[in-house]
């Protein structure tokens, strides 16, 4: 029984894990908060849903699609809410009104575009179960696990490993130094936008795939949830992103199976501002950025 | 006279003043909340269940809600006096999701499905009020020795300390009373709106209230106010767009960013609040 919980947390923190890394790049390299994040999350899921709805292909095309569409959108969000408030000079609180307008923007688009109901993939594409010993995981699951895994093993080997990651990792270090050195930063953030934003939403396919509900206003609470997660992982910390999203997504999946399901969301926020009055660097972060 | 509509859109006016003063204070310290919805909601609840089942008359409902939604303010105002910037901007936004989940699961005042049937008591008058009490209170703050500590600590803690403020004292008083205010200005949208459910304060009203103040600046409270009109009376003149009101709204917020992105009240500063 514990086991299956902590199976099944693993697989929703894993989705939770890539929001959160979205979030926490963009922070990383500009030390800026990008509301809108959780739009683009949402963004994700109807893009993969549209293409599988338009095609008949399988959930490994859909996510791809969605990783490049919201990778593209990312990339516009950069363009038009971030880059001209940088070039004013405006304080860390300007881009946060900006992307909340640009939020509102995705919204009403997405209803318009696709109706204010809830909707969710074709049966086809419903879950196969397999059992493993005292364990049963689903299709959905696997994929999941498989994607995020694939995707976070990526990012890592990107930016440990590639001269353009480790760009990334400089401008993130200082922007005013990166830029001395000869790298084009402006290129380096509109990239960090675009991978954070395909992260996004792809775990915005794989958590429409296996709660089957996708609507224009599923980005509000994953993107909030998304938030306490960088934080509690520590602030532009992508391993910490990674592992503050599992144990997040074990704790929700233990307090509905052993607490009270309905406050399951709560038991996350609450456990995020234990740990912040405890270490306000979040678990995995650095003492030098807590004054924000 | 005023006919209906205007006279109600005037009381949300009032209130969105009221709501955007709740965070104007704290911010002044130095201290950003996007969590005002859950103090709001605090104060919505505990007046509807004084007016409703308690029966008392509407004023004493509203110090109830203050009070209610202030000894809440100082016990979440503590890990304030730790953190600052961005970490409390997430931090009060928690919160505000924990007291917006414990509406939505609280049977007594109707859970999910709300609370409703309260009395229309809040009128044009109690509204302006109690925006001009807030309102002269913020403008004589401003000037004074508490307003001048209050920013002093917003620009930098430690020379603030030095000089004697007592940081710990600033800085709750400030939430506190924010948080008090947010709390009058959930009593009065509970007895506007006569039926209150947890969704109404959810994130998207905290970053309403967010985004009011920062939109008209932190520089004064009139920032507030002008803040307040545009976020409310803005909307309603785009009723002849009605289909894409909000994406215009939405696309104004950047807009308007980009061009002031200190507010539209005040001047140019790079260092308005810690960054």
């Amino acid at each position: 029984m514990l086991l299956q919980q902590l199976v099944n947390g693993l697989m929703l923190g894993s989705a939770y894990a890539l929001i959160a890394i979205g979030y926490t790049l963009v922070f990383g390299v500009l030390k800026l908060v990008h509301l809108a994040h959780g739009e683009v999350f949402m963004v994700g899921a109807f893009v993969g849903l549209q293409i599988v709805l338009w095609f008949g292909v399988g959930a490994g095309v859909a996510l791809l699609g969605a990783l490049v569409g919201t990778a593209l959108l990312g990339m516009v969000i950069e363009l038009v809410a971030f880059r001209p408030l940088r070039a004013r000079g405006a304080h860390f609180l300007a881009p946060m009104i900006s992307t909340i307008g640009v939020g509102i923007v995705l919204q009403e688009v997405a209803t318009k575009v696709f109706g204010a109901e809830q909707v969710g993939f074709p049966h086809r594409m419903e879950a196969v179960t397999f059992h493993l010993g005292p364990v049963t995981v689903t299709s959905v699951q696997l994929l999941i696990l498989g994607t995020s895994v694939v995707l976070m093993a990526a990012l890592h080997v990107f930016v440990t490993r590639t001269a353009l990651g480790m760009a990334m990792r400089a401008t993130a270090e200082s922007l005013l130094t990166a830029r001395l050195l000869g790298i084009k930063t402006n290129g380096i953030i509109l990239l960090t936008f675009a991978i954070a934003s395909g992260l996004g939403g792809a775990a915005g396919v794989l958590i429409g795939l296996s709660f089957n509900a996708i609507s224009p206003f599923m980005g509000i609470d994953i993107g909030v949830k998304g938030l306490a997660i960088m934080l509690v992982g520590g602030l532009g910390n992508i391993y910490g992103a990674m592992a503050g999203g599992l144990i997040l997504g074990i704790i929700e999946i233990l307090s509905v199976a052993y607490l009270a399901s309905s406050y399951r969301d709560a038991f996350a926020f609450a456990l995020m501002i234990l740990i912040l009055l405890f270490r306000p660097q979040g678990l995995f972060g650095s003492a030098y950025h807590v004054e924000g | 006279m005023l006919d209906q509509y205007r006279e109600s859109l005037l009381i949300f006016l009032g209130i969105n003043v009221v709501l955007a003063l709740s965070l104007y204070l704290p911010a002044s310290a130095g201290l950003l909340s996007l969590g005002q919805g859950g103090f709001m909601a605090i104060g919505a609840y505990v007046s509807a269940i004084l007016t409703a089942w308690v029966g008392v008359p509407f004023v004493v409902a509203l110090v109830g809600a203050g009070l209610a939604a202030g000894l809440v303010g100082l016990l979440t105002g503590f890990p304030a006096l730790r953190i600052r910037g961005i970490y409390l901007i997430i931090l009060t936004m928690g919160f505000g999701e924990i007291v917006r989940i414990f509406f939505l699961n609280f049977e007594p005042t109707g859970g999910a499905s709300g609370f409703g049937g309260l009395a229309h008591l809040t009128g044009l008058g109690a509204v302006t009020v109690v925006v001009l009490l807030l309102l002269v209170f913020a403008v004589q703050v401003r000037g004074s020795r508490i307003g001048r500590a209050l920013e002093a600590v917003r620009e930098d803690e430690l020379t603030a300390e030095v000089m004697g403020i007592n940081l710990t004292r600033v800085k709750l008083s400030a939430f506190g009373l924010g948080a008090v205010w947010a709390g009058l200005g959930g009593a009065l949208y509970a007895h506007h709106a006569l039926f209150i459910d947890a969704g109404q304060f959810g994130f998207f009203r905290s970053a309403e209230i967010f985004l009011i103040v920062l939109l008209g600046g932190l520089g004064s409270p009139w920032g507030a106010v002008v803040g307040a009109a545009v976020v409310t009376l803005l909307p309603e003149l785009l009723r002849p767009i009605q289909e894409w009101r909000m994406t215009f709204f939405g696309s104004l917020l950047v807009i308007m960013m980009v061009l002031r992105p200190w507010g539209l009240v005040g001047r140019s500063r790079r260092r308005m609040v810690h960054g």
